[in-house]
C-alpha cells in the first residue's frame, strides 16, 4: 500500500497549540517513522486528539512545525492519509453509499468503484449490510464501516482517534483486528487511546502525553515494564491522573 | 350564519362545475408561484450554502439581511418592483408591468431570502457534523457543496415547501405589480380579495378552499415522499 513517494517519517518540531490563552500542547518534539504502530496514550484531556488533528491537518498549530517527508501542498500530503474518529461521521446514505462517496471524492474511475467498495465491505464483515442506511447501524458496525471507508483510500498513514471508546469488548476486538489488517498491509498506524489494555495489544511505540506535554516516547515493552516518569508509572498502574 | 352556509354551498357547486374562468385563475396562480419558487431555489440554495461554508467579507451582513428579508412585507416588495418596472423606471423599457412575469419577479424576491436563510441554517448544521470527514477526505468546494446539498435533500424539500407556501398565499405583491387583470394577471389571492370586496362571497370562498386544498396536497405529497425515502436512506 505504500505510495510511490512516501510521506514518512513524520517530524514534529516544537509543536505548540493554544486555544485563547490556554496552552493545550507544549513543545512537542517527536519523529514517527514507517512500519511501527504508534499509540498515543494518556488520560482524558492530555491532548491526544489535538495532536492527531494537528498531524492530519484539520487544525493549524500555534507554532512549531509538522513536517512530512517530501512535503508539498497540504492536499498532496492529506491524500496519503485517512482518519477514523471517535464518533464516526456517517453520511445519510447506505453503507455502500458511504464508501462509494469516498471513492468518488478520491477520483476513482466509476467502473472500479462498486467492486472496490464491495471488497472493503467484505473485509469489514459488512457485506450483508451493504444496503442498510449507515445511520441505522450499531456503533460497532459504524466504526467498521468507517474503517472500510478509510481502507479504500489506501492510506499510507491511518489516524485513529479513540475508535473504540464507546464500543463493547466484542466490537472493540473486531475494530482492533481491522487495525491490524491495515498494519499488515503496510499502513502506518497512529492511534490515540486511553485504554491500557488496547495499548498493550496494539502498540509498537508509545507516545505518552500528560497535560499537553510529551513525557515519554519509547518502545511499548519498555514503557510498560519500566516507565520513566512518575506520571507514566501512575498511569500504567491504573491510577487516575487528571 | 345563513350567508356562511350559503357561501359554502355555492363554493361547492363552483368547484364541482370546473368553471373555465375559475380554472384559469388557479392555473395562473400555480404557474406564477411555482416559477417564482424555482427561481428562488436556483439562487437561494447556492447562496445559502455559500454563506454557511465560506468566510468572505460581508458574510455577517449577508446573513443578517437574509434573516431580515425572510419577513419582507409583500406590499413593499410589490411597490419596489412596481417602481423598477413602471414606464419611467429603470427597467420600464422591458414593458413587464402588469404581466405574469412581473408577478414572478416579485414573488421570487419574496421567496429567495426564505430559501437562502433556511438553507444556510441546514447546511451549517450538516457541515458541523460532516466537516471533519470531508476535510479529512480533502474534498474540494464543489464536492463539499454537492455532498451537503445531496445529504440535506429532505430538509431542503421542506424549504421549498415553505417558499411555495409564502408565494401561493401572498396577495400584496402580485396585486400591485400584476394589477389583478381578468384573464391576464388574476390569481387566486387577488381574486379572493376582489370577490370579497364585491360581496361575492361564494366565489371568494371557493377559491379559498382550492388554495387550502393545494397547500394541503403539496405538503402531503412531500411528507409521503420524505417518509418513504427517509426510511430507505435514513435521513434522520
Amino acid at each position: 500500500m505504500s505510495a510511490p513517494q512516501s510521506i514518512l517519517p513524520l517530524e514534529i518540531r516544537r509543536l505548540v497549540f493554544e486555544s485563547g490563552d490556554t496552552r493545550l500542547l507544549h513543545d512537542i518534539d517527536v519523529t514517527l517513522s514507517a512500519g511501527r504502530r504508534t499509540i498515543i496514550l494518556g488520560p482524558n484531556g492530555a491532548g491526544k486528539s489535538l495532536l492527531l488533528r494537528l498531524c492530519h491537518g484539520l487544525l493549524k498549530p500555534t507554532s512549531g512545525e509538522i513536517i512530512w517527508r517530501g512535503a508539498g501542498t497540504r492536499s498532496r500530503v492529506i491524500r496519503h492519509q485517512a482518519m477514523v474518529f471517535q464518533r464516526p461521521v456517517m453520511l445519510r446514505r447506505t453503507a455502500i453509499g458511504n464508501i462509494l462517496h469516498t471513492l468518488r471524492i478520491r477520483d476513482v474511475p466509476r467502473r472500479e468503484r462498486r467492486e472496490r467498495a464491495e471488497a472493503a465491505l467484505a473485509l469489514a464483515g459488512l457485506s450483508h449490510l451493504a444496503n442498510r442506511p449507515a445511520r441505522l447501524m450499531s456503533g460497532g458496525e459504524q466504526q467498521r464501516l468507517a474503517l472500510a471507508r478509510a481502507w479504500v483510500t489506501e492510506p499510507e498513514v491511518l489516524f485513529l482517534d479513540e475508535p473504540t471508546a464507546s464500543l463493547d469488548p466484542a466490537a472493540t476486538r473486531t475494530v482492533e483486528s481491522l487495525v491490524e489488517g491495515f498494519h499488515a498491509a503496510g499502513t502506518k498506524i497512529i492511534m490515540a487511546t486511553h485504554d491500557l489494555g488496547q495499548a498493550r495489544r496494539l502498540a509498537d511505540d508509545i507516545v505518552f502525553l500528560h497535560k499537553g506535554r510529551l513525557l515519554e516516547f519509547t518502545p511499548a515493552s519498555e514503557f510498560f515494564e519500566n516507565p520513566q516518569t512518575p506520571e507514566a508509572r501512575a498511569f500504567t498502574q491504573g491510577e487516575l491522573l487528571w | 350564519m345563513d350567508t356562511f352556509f350559503h357561501a359554502f354551498a355555492e363554493a361547492g357547486a363552483l368547484l364541482a362545475s370546473l368553471d373555465a374562468d375559475f380554472l384559469e385563475i388557479v392555473g395562473l396562480s400555480l404557474r406564477v408561484s411555482l416559477s417564482a419558487v424555482a427561481i428562488a431555489c436556483l439562487i437561494g440554495f447556492p447562496l445559502g450554502a455559500a454563506v454557511a461554508l465560506y468566510k468572505f467579507p460581508g458574510r455577517g451582513v449577508v446573513s443578517l439581511l437574509l434573516n431580515t428579508f425572510m419577513g419582507l412585507p409583500p406590499v413593499v416588495v410589490g411597490l419596489i418592483v412596481f417602481l423598477m418596472l413602471s414606464r419611467s423606471g429603470p427597467l420600464g423599457v422591458l414593458g413587464l408591468l402588469f404581466t405574469p412575469t412581473a408577478m414572478i419577479i416579485a414573488q421570487a424576491i419574496l421567496v429567495t431570502p426564505i430559501v437562502a436563510a433556511l438553507t444556510r441554517q441546514i447546511v451549517e448544521d450538516l457541515w458541523r457534523e460532516y466537516g471533519d470527514h470531508l476535510r479529512s477526505l480533502n474534498a474540494g468546494p464543489i464536492d463539499t457543496l454537492g455532498t451537503l446539498i445531496y445529504d440535506a435533500r429532505f430538509s431542503l424539500a421542506t424549504v421549498v415547501l415553505a417558499g411555495f407556501g409564502r408565494a401561493i398565499a401572498e396577495v400584496g405583491a402580485v396585486m400591485i405589480v400584476g394589477g389583478n387583470i381578468d384573464h391576464a394577471t388574476r390569481v387566486m389571492t387577488t381574486a379572493i380579495a376582489l370577490e370579497t370586496s364585491k360581496g361575492n362571497l361564494a366565489t371568494a370562498l371557493g377559491l379559498g378552499i382550492v388554495l387550502l386544498v393545494i397547500a394541503l396536497s403539496v405538503n402531503a405529497t412531500v411528507q409521503i415522499v420524505n417518509n418513504a425515502s427517509a426510511r430507505k436512506a435514513a435521513l434522520a
